[in-house]
This record gives structure tokens, C-alpha cells and sequence, in this order.
């Protein structure tokens, strides 16, 4: 008959008890879980990245709803137990009691709040799990300043996330410097400049004596006195095991409850597990050894022999850009002596603590490649004698090797601790390459390594490119910007799959790491977004190169040109001294005929486009486009009005496509020419798109370049009329804006993709091209204006300065 | 210190940038994605771009013309970039933008 277990709490521990169970004997227990929060169990390794806006809670749950369903785990979430009788052997939660015969306790942690006045204001939080989170995210939406109490590990990461959202954030630490446990005192000053670097203040001995506020916080008050002013304001000074559970059940409790190596507490049926738990007066706050229990845990329920040993701790700190590590114990002693490596220009300093002939501490900051390599010297005690001078500059510089940081890994052995988190050595890790896991995916799944804070990553990457050598590709792609590791194609990708419709959608679920992009993110991602999303995207000029969002061309001394559109190169008397005009009346310093058969005024005062614009467009002229990623101009030759050799209009099937497709917004600028005969006046074949007339129709020529390369055209097809040539002109521009990095000329997109694939959407399949066609005129129903005017009515008052203080005032 | 009322808050695009001319210049005045205004140089040391037409980032912009990039706080160029921006004392008040004109030189009023 099955046992019924029940146990207390969805934390890390607790889930990996399950997962150990219910994979290992899915049949022996009737489980029941409860937990406080209302939802299941999730990394809260990863509580940061969803605070500084980098991941959500979805990113981050380990167990949901289908996989306990599929597990068979009945769920009380949001259920606090009001006791257990172990007496009957019974859980009594707040819905009623469950019948167990075993349980488990996997309380974890209470956040310590500092018994000073304030303390229970609105606006005071803790960071423990995903509500604090939440409560933080909400408070950093309205700006302001935070306060956060605590100097160590949590409070760091919540000041970082906070930051991160644009608050103004002043960490208070009791001690000298930050993180004392695990940081001497220089890592502690450069982990502090860091932080200040990024514009959070760091206060260290720094006693908190009141919060003050009236019906919410409004300021801390320090013990010197000093007052800051406060809207959120965060404790994280420490935890303590939450045991009020097995205290009230007469269990044996001391700092937290207490256990043997079996994991069982007074009570042979009870269990403990994770942060509640005390052995041999140790307390355990990290995951390696929360995960170590779990096992030890689930194999004593099973019946199965089973001890856990407390082991060395190493610490890596994940705050965004923070590179630290510590290992074993690092304080000052008799008999003890140090190797220091400080390189103040790049931020790096290493410290190795040496007892005898032994490495038994290690901190570093700035550069923690070779951690695991020293927290295993010190978890195995090995002699280090021999290699005593060159020790600090890590296992790259042992017995000759090259400085390739591949050989650091070749070199570790196959015990050697990759994932903390998990417990998983190199050896391990081998295997599964051996076993047919060549990406870093399948051994994420197979192995479990680098799956849960994920720092070790790069370590399993080089595992990879260690074991299986050339077979292994380090992915190499680029991403667009330091905002985040994801490529343009990446992102192109994701906004069309996941429907991103908005920035603050793909910053949000792409995880970008700035607050709202960067100067070159943010035009590709505008792009991208109103190519994708024509009715739905609202164009932000603010995301734009000055160019495009004042619609001319900023020149190198700050004034701007204008160049009117000329359709097919065409132009009349009247438009002639309409431009004649504008350039007196606005003193245009300089008038010049473009290589695109336009005439260009420059020198423009930034103040004077409105007024400028409104006189060419009373003349019946638009903007040319001259300063956009977009349809630029269609040089043509005169064709058959005029010339004996032309073979077709060339003319007027440039003015055609002029007036098609003007107005449309491309990955990068698009010129076309049109020449009426293969004499190609117009230069037809260097050209984005050309067209070149022959007596039985039209060929048309893709992907050319005069600019930093040249190329010519390569055939895309020929058509046999003007609407065929449009359509397919058309239908190829869409593609490209569809398709193409932000940036790339059709000639550098073709040759990634290859102009048979061009032509089989464009020209072999007809749907496909009507397709296009639709798509293209959707988006021009938008686009297909002339900004100038759209300005001249809204917007001129942009282009004034807000107010001019050299004159003095009337009164 | 005599803090003028400027303009409104919403004069300026979020993000974004309006120029107003001073006795020093023409000024900056930023409001980044959080409602926060700052008042800097319109000048960028480097080549004279006008900054006020640059991508506004987090609490930084971008010269449009080579791309230097500023903290609006301390006016410092930032990465590899050398130079700093005269940065000026403003204020948000009930959706108000106030600067102070003696810090833009003008004399305080009589």
C-alpha cells in the first residue's frame, strides 16, 4: 500500500526531494505539499534578474502546475499549516488536516527584521521570494529613493535590481566593508566602486536608529544622526530558520531545527530539509549542500542508506557585471600567509591564503576564471609546494602549459567541480559529451549542470570544445549591443514568434539589460517593430537617428540640409524657382546637384525647416527622403520621349515606382535606377534595384553597390510588363524589410541568404509575391505620406527653442 | 539661487530633448524615460554636435554626430571618450520644469 507523505514548503530543497522521488519510485508515496506562497516551486537563485527586470516569473519556475499534476503531487498553495500532531500523525493546514506517515519540513528562512521604530510601515519590505519581488518592482515604478539595510549578498542584489529600475539607491552596512563574510577588505572596496560606479551609494558603518514616515516610509533615520529620505525602503540584514512548525510540535529545535546526517529530526518519521535545518550546529544557506540534503532526504525515505557531510563553500556573487568568488577561509592568522595579484588599472585582485603546505582560502574580484580550479586545491587540501610561485596565476601557468584558457579546463580533473549548484564534476559532464550530448542544451538536460544560476556556463562551453574539438562550434554570433547577448537575427526571430509589439515588450521578454536600450539597439528594434507590426507599432521618433526624426540631414556644423523629392529625376520651371526662392529667403549657403538627380539645400538652420518645408510643399513638392533608411531616389534616363536608342519608357516607369514606394521604411537606404536601353545611362546596375529596358521587357537586377564595395546587379528575373516589374520590385523590397539586419544593404542581406531563396519567394511563387505585395501596401497605407507636411501641421513647434532667456524681460 | 519656471514637463518628449538659448548658450534640457529632467550643454566638446538631437538612453545621450556618449548627471563623457559638459541645476514641480537663471547667467531680478 502506498505511505502518504506530506511535507511543508515548496522551496528548492523540498522540489528536489520531489523530483528524486517521484523519478525514483514514482509509485511509493501519496504526496501532499504545502506551501504559504500561492504557487509552486521556483529559482529563487534567479530572484535578482526578476527584480532588475532581466527575467519574469515565468523565466524562473521550476515546477508548474503540470508538472505536479503529472507527478500525482497534490497541491495546498497559498495554504499556511497550523500545526502538526504527531500524536495522530497528522498536518492541520488553515483548509483542514491531512493524515501522514512521513513528513518533511522545508520551512526554510525568515527574513530578520531589525526591531527599530518604523519597522512596520508600508513601504518597508524584505527580499525573500517572488512577492517581495514584486512589491519592490511596483515601488521602483514610481521612481524615487530607496534605502536598503544590509551590506551582504541579498542586499546587494536587491540595491543592484533596484538601480537597475532607475532608483536612486543608498545601501546602509553596520560593518566596515561589504559582504564581510566573504569578501576581505580589498575585494570589499572593489566591489564598492563598482557599485557606486553605477550610481548606488554605499554607506558602511552605517547603524540604522528609526524609519520615520507618517502613514508610509518617508526617510531612515542613521544612528549619527544623518536622515535619508526614503520611498521604499529594504531590509536584508540577514535570515534566521523559520521553525515555528516543529518548535510548536515539541520537535528538537536549537538555531534551526534540528537534524542527524540522515536528515530525520527528534522524530524518526519527520524530516528536515534546506534553510530550517541545524546540524552539528551548522546552519546552510547555499543550494549545493540544500540539494546534497535533498538527495540524503529522499533516499532515506526510501529506505535507502544515506549520510550528508558538510562540505567547503565557495560563493560567487551574481550581481550584473560584479565578478567575484571566495573559497574556504580567508582570515588573517599565525602561521598563515598570503599571495596577493592586484592589477588596479583592469579592477583585478586575487588573494590566495596558504597554511603549511596547503591553499586553504581564496577571494578574488574581477577575474574569477580560475575559482573552481582553487576551490578545488582547497576542498581536496593538496599540496601546493611545487607550484608555490606561480600559484596565483591559476592552473593555465602549472607544468608548462600554454596560456590558451582552454588548458585551464583540459587541465582540471575529472573530480573537479563544474556546477555548484548541482554538484556536478567534469567527469560527469564528459560522459554525457561522450554519450551524445554536443550542445550545451543537452547537457543542461542531461546533467543538470550550469541549470541553475548558471554562471558556470562558459566553463561547460569549454568542456565542450575541449571533449569534442573541431565538432564543437563556439557560438560565436554577435549580439546588437551591450543591452543584451541576443543577435539581430535572434531578435527579428522572437518579435515575429513571440509577437512583441512594443520596445518596453521586447526589452521586457528579451531580457535586455538596460533600463530602455542604447543608441544602437533602440533604431534597429523601432524598425523592426513598425516592419513587423505596421498597424499595430506606434513609430517612436525618439528611437530614431536625428536624421529621421527631423526628417533632413544634420550637417557636421549642426545645421541641416533639405532635398525635395524630384519623382524619376523629373523636374518643371516652376518646382525650379520654387527651390530657387527658399534657398534666398532662408540664406542657403550652398546649392548642389546630387548623384540621385535631386538638388540638395544645405546649411539650414534647425529653427527654419518648418517654415522652409511649408514653402516647398505650397510649390507641390515632399520630402525627398534624402536622410532615411528608406526608398532614397529612382534615377532614371529619359527612355522613349526623347532618346533614339531607348527601347521602353524608362521614365515613366521610374516615376511609377517612385510613387509606389516612397515613404517606406528599410533596414537600410534603397536606391533604384531605371535605364531605358542596355547602354544603362542611369547606372542602373549598381544600384539596390535596377531596371534595365530591353525591346521585350524589363530585367531587373538586385543587390548592387557603389558605396564602400561595389557590385553589380545580379539577374533577379525579367519581366514582360510595368506591373509585373512593380509587383516584383515590390514584393522583393518586403522580403527585405521583412528579413534583413537592421543596417545591411540588399546586397549584404542576399548574400547571407542567397539569392535563390530571394527568387523563390519573390518570383517562383506567385503567392508568395502577392503575399508580399499586400503586405508592403498594408504597411504603406501608413507610411506612404509626406513628413514634411504631417510636421508642418504638428510638430513645428519641436524645431523652437523652449524658451530664449538672452532677452530680457519685458517687464 | 532664482529658480523661472520654465515650461511644462510634457514640452518636452519623453526621452527626448528641447534646446532653450541662455547668455552661456544653448542648453539642454533632457527628460529620460523616468520623468527626470536634466539641464547640460547643447555643445558636445568633441566636434560641437548639438545634443539635444541625440538618442536619449537610460539617464545618458548620444551626440548624433560621432557618437559620444554623456551621463546627464556629471556631464562626463563616457568609455574611452574624454570631456565633460557644463551640467545645470534644475528642478520638477508639479509637473513644471524650473532652472535656475543665475546659474545660466543671467543677473537675478531687481
Amino acid at each position: 500500500m502506498k505511505q502518504k507523505l506530506v511535507v511543508i514548503g515548496a522551496g528548492m530543497a523540498s522540489g528536489r526531494v520531489l523530483e528524486h522521488l517521484t523519478d525514483d519510485a514514482p509509485e511509493a508515496f501519496d504526496i501532499t505539499l504545502f506551501n504559504a506562497e500561492p504557487r509552486g516551486n521556483y529559482n529563487r537563485l534567479m530572484l535578482s534578474p526578476v527584480l532588475s527586470g532581466e527575467k519574469t516569473y515565468q523565466d524562473i519556475i521550476t515546477h508548474d502546475d503540470a508538472w505536479y499534476a503529472a507527478r500525482g503531487v497534490t497541491c495546498r498553495f497559498g495554504e499556511s499549516v497550523v500545526s502538526i500532531d504527531r500524536k495522530n500523525k497528522q498536518v492541520i493546514g488553515q483548509n483542514g488536516a491531512v493524515a501522514y506517515d512521513k513528513l518533511v519540513i522545508a520551512t526554510g528562512s525568515a527574513p530578520f527584521i531589525i526591531p527599530v521604530p518604523g519597522k512596520d510601515l508600508p513601504g518597508v519590505v524584505t527580499y525573500r521570494d517572488l512577492d517581495d519581488t514584486d512589491a519592490m518592482v511596483a515601488a521602483a515604478a514610481g521612481g524615487g529613493s530607496a534605502v536598503v539595510i544590509g551590506g551582504g549578498l541579498l542586499g546587494l542584489e536587491a540595491a543592484a535590481g533596484l538601480a537597475m529600475r532607475g532608483m536612486k539607491v543608498t545601501v546602509l552596512h553596520l560593518m566596515g566593508h561589504l559582504m564581510e563574510r566573504q569578501l576581505d577588505e580589498a575585494a570589499g572596496y572593489l566591489l564598492r566602486r563598482d557599485l557606486e560606479g553605477r550610481g548606488i551609494t554605499i554607506k558602511t558603518q552605517a547603524a540604522t536608529k528609526a524609519i520615520l514616515g507618517e502613514d508610509r516610509v518617508e526617510a531612515v533615520l542613521l544612528e549619527s544622526g544623518e536622515t535619508l529620505a526614503a520611498d521604499l525602503v529594504v531590509m536584508a540584514v540577514g535570515i534566521r530558520p523559520e521553525t515555528r512548525v516543529a518548535t510548536d510540535a515539541a520537535l528538537e529545535v536549537a538555531r534551526g531545527v534540528e537534524v542527524n546526517a540522515q536528515m530525520q529530526t527528534s522524530d524518526p518519521d519527520v524530516y528536515a530539509v534546506g534553510e530550517c535545518v541545524e546540524l552539528d550546529g551548522l546552519l546552510f544557506g547555499l543550494v549545493a549542500p540544500l540539494y546534497e540534503q535533498a538527495r540524503v532526504v529522499a533516499n532515506g525515505l526510501l529506505g535507502k542508506p544515506d549520510v550528508f557531510v558538510a562540505k567547503e563553500l565557495a560563493t560567487k556573487l551574481k550581481v550584473t557585471g560584479c565578478d567575484l568568488f571566495s573559497a574556504g577561509d580567508f582570515a588573517e592568522g599565525e602561521g598563515r600567509e598570503d599571495i596577493v595579484f592586484r592589477d588596479p588599472s583592469r579592477g583585478i585582485y586575487k588573494r590566495l591564503v596558504i597554511e603549511g603546505d596547503r591553499l586553504i582560502g581564496a577571494v578574488m574580484y574581477g577575474n574569477t576564471a580560475d575559482g573552481n580550479w582553487f576551490f578545488g586545491l582547497i576542498k581536496d587540501g593538496t599540496e601546493i609546494d611545487e607550484m608555490r610561485d606561480t600559484l596565483i596565476f591559476g592552473p593555465a601557468f602549472q607544468g608548462g602549459d600554454s596560456l590558451d584558457p582552454l588548458s585551464a579546463v583540459a587541465a582540471l580533473p575529472p573530480e573537479a567541480e563544474i556546477c555548484g549548484c548541482n554538484g556536478v564534476c567534469k567527469g560527469k559532464i564528459v560522459e554525457a559529451i561522450a554519450g551524445g550530448a554536443t550542445d550545451l542544451g543537452a547537457v543542461r538536460a542531461q546533467t543538470k549542470a550550469s541549470g541553475s544560476c548558471g554562471t558556470c556556463t562558459g566553463l561547460v562551453e569549454q568542456l565542450l570544445q575541449v571533449t569534442l574539438g573541431d565538432d564543437f562550434q563556439m557560438p560565436t554570433a554577435q549580439p546588437i549591443c551591450g543591452c543584451t547577448d541576443l543577435t539581430h537575427e535572434d531578435v527579428r526571430r522572437l518579435i515575429k514568434s513571440q509577437e512583441l509589439k512594443s520596445q518596453a515588450a521586447v526589452w521586457q521578454e528579451l531580457g535586455w539589460t538596460t533600463p530602455n536600450g542604447c543608441h544602437v539597439c533602440r533604431p534597429a528594434l523601432n524598425f523592426y517593430l513598425l516592419a513587423d507590426w505596421p498597424l499595430e507599432y506606434l513609430d517612436d521618433p525618439q528611437s530614431r537617428f536625428v536624421n529621421e526624426r527631423k526628417h533632413a540631414n544634420i550637417q557636421k556644423d549642426g545645421t541641416f540640409s533639405v532635398m525635395p523629392r524630384m519623382w524619376g529625376g523629373m523636374t518643371t520651371p516652376d518646382e525650379l524657382r520654387a527651390i530657387a526662392d527658399a534657398a534666398d529667403k532662408y540664406k542657403v549657403p550652398t546649392v548642389h546637384v546630387t548623384g540621385g538627380q535631386r538638388i540638395d539645400l544645405l546649411g539650414v538652420k534647425g529653427e527654419d525647416l518648418p517654415a522652409i518645408w511649408a514653402d516647398l510643399n505650397r510649390a507641390g513638392m515632399v520630402s525627398g527622403h534624402a536622410y532615411s533608411k528608406g526608398l532614397r531616389t529612382v534615377k532614371t534616363c529619359v527612355g522613349t520621349d526623347h532618346c533614339r536608342f531607348a527601347t521602353q519608357d524608362s521614365t515613366g516607369l521610374g516615376i511609377k515606382l517612385e510613387k509606389h514606394l516612397w515613404g517606406s521604411w528599410t533596414p537600410h537606404k534603397v536606391k533604384l535606377g531605371v535605364s531605358g536601353c542596355p547602354r544603362n545611362c542611369a547606372e542602373a546596375t549598381c544600384k539596390d534595384i535596377g531596371v534595365v529596358c530591353v525591346d521585350s521587357g524589363y530585367q531587373i537586377g538586385v543587390a548592387g553597390a557603389a558605396g564602400m564595395d561595389l557590385k553589380e546587379t545580379e539577374r533577379l528575373t525579367e519581366a514582360k510588363s510595368e506591373d509585373e516589374a512593380i509587383a516584383l520590385i515590390t514584393a522583393f523590397m518586403q522580403l527585405y524589410r521583412e528579413n534583413a539586419k537592421y543596417l545591411d544593404r540588399p546586397y549584404k542581406w542576399v548574400a547571407k541568404v542567397g539569392l535563390d531563396w530571394v527568387k523563390e519567394r519573390v518570383v517562383d511563387d506567385l503567392e508568395s509575391r502577392a503575399a508580399l505585395v499586400d503586405r508592403f501596401e498594408i504597411s504603406q497605407s501608413i507610411y506612404r505620406k509626406d513628413p514634411w507636411a504631417e510636421h508642418v501641421q504638428n510638430r513645428a513647434q519641436i524645431y523652437a527653442p523652449l524658451a530664449d532667456l538672452t532677452l530680457e524681460a519685458a517687464e | 539661487m532664482n529658480w523661472l519656471d520654465i515650461a511644462a514637463i510634457d514640452d518636452i518628449p519623453l526621452r527626448g530633448a528641447r534646446v532653450i538659448k541662455t547668455p552661456l548658450g544653448c542648453v539642454a534640457l533632457f527628460r529620460t524615460a523616468m520623468a527626470e529632467v536634466f539641464a547640460v550643454s547643447d555643445r558636445c566638446p568633441h566636434k560641437g554636435g548639438p545634443l539635444s538631437e541625440g538618442i536619449v538612453h537610460g539617464q545618458r545621450v548620444t551626440c548624433p554626430l560621432h557618437n559620444w556618449v554623456f551621463d546627464l548627471n556629471t556631464g562626463q563623457a563616457q568609455g574611452a571618450d574624454e570631456g565633460q559638459i557644463a551640467t545645470y541645476p534644475v528642478r520638477v514641480e508639479g509637473g513644471r520644469v524650473l532652472l535656475d537663471t543665475v546659474a545660466l547667467g543671467k543677473k537675478s531680478a531687481a
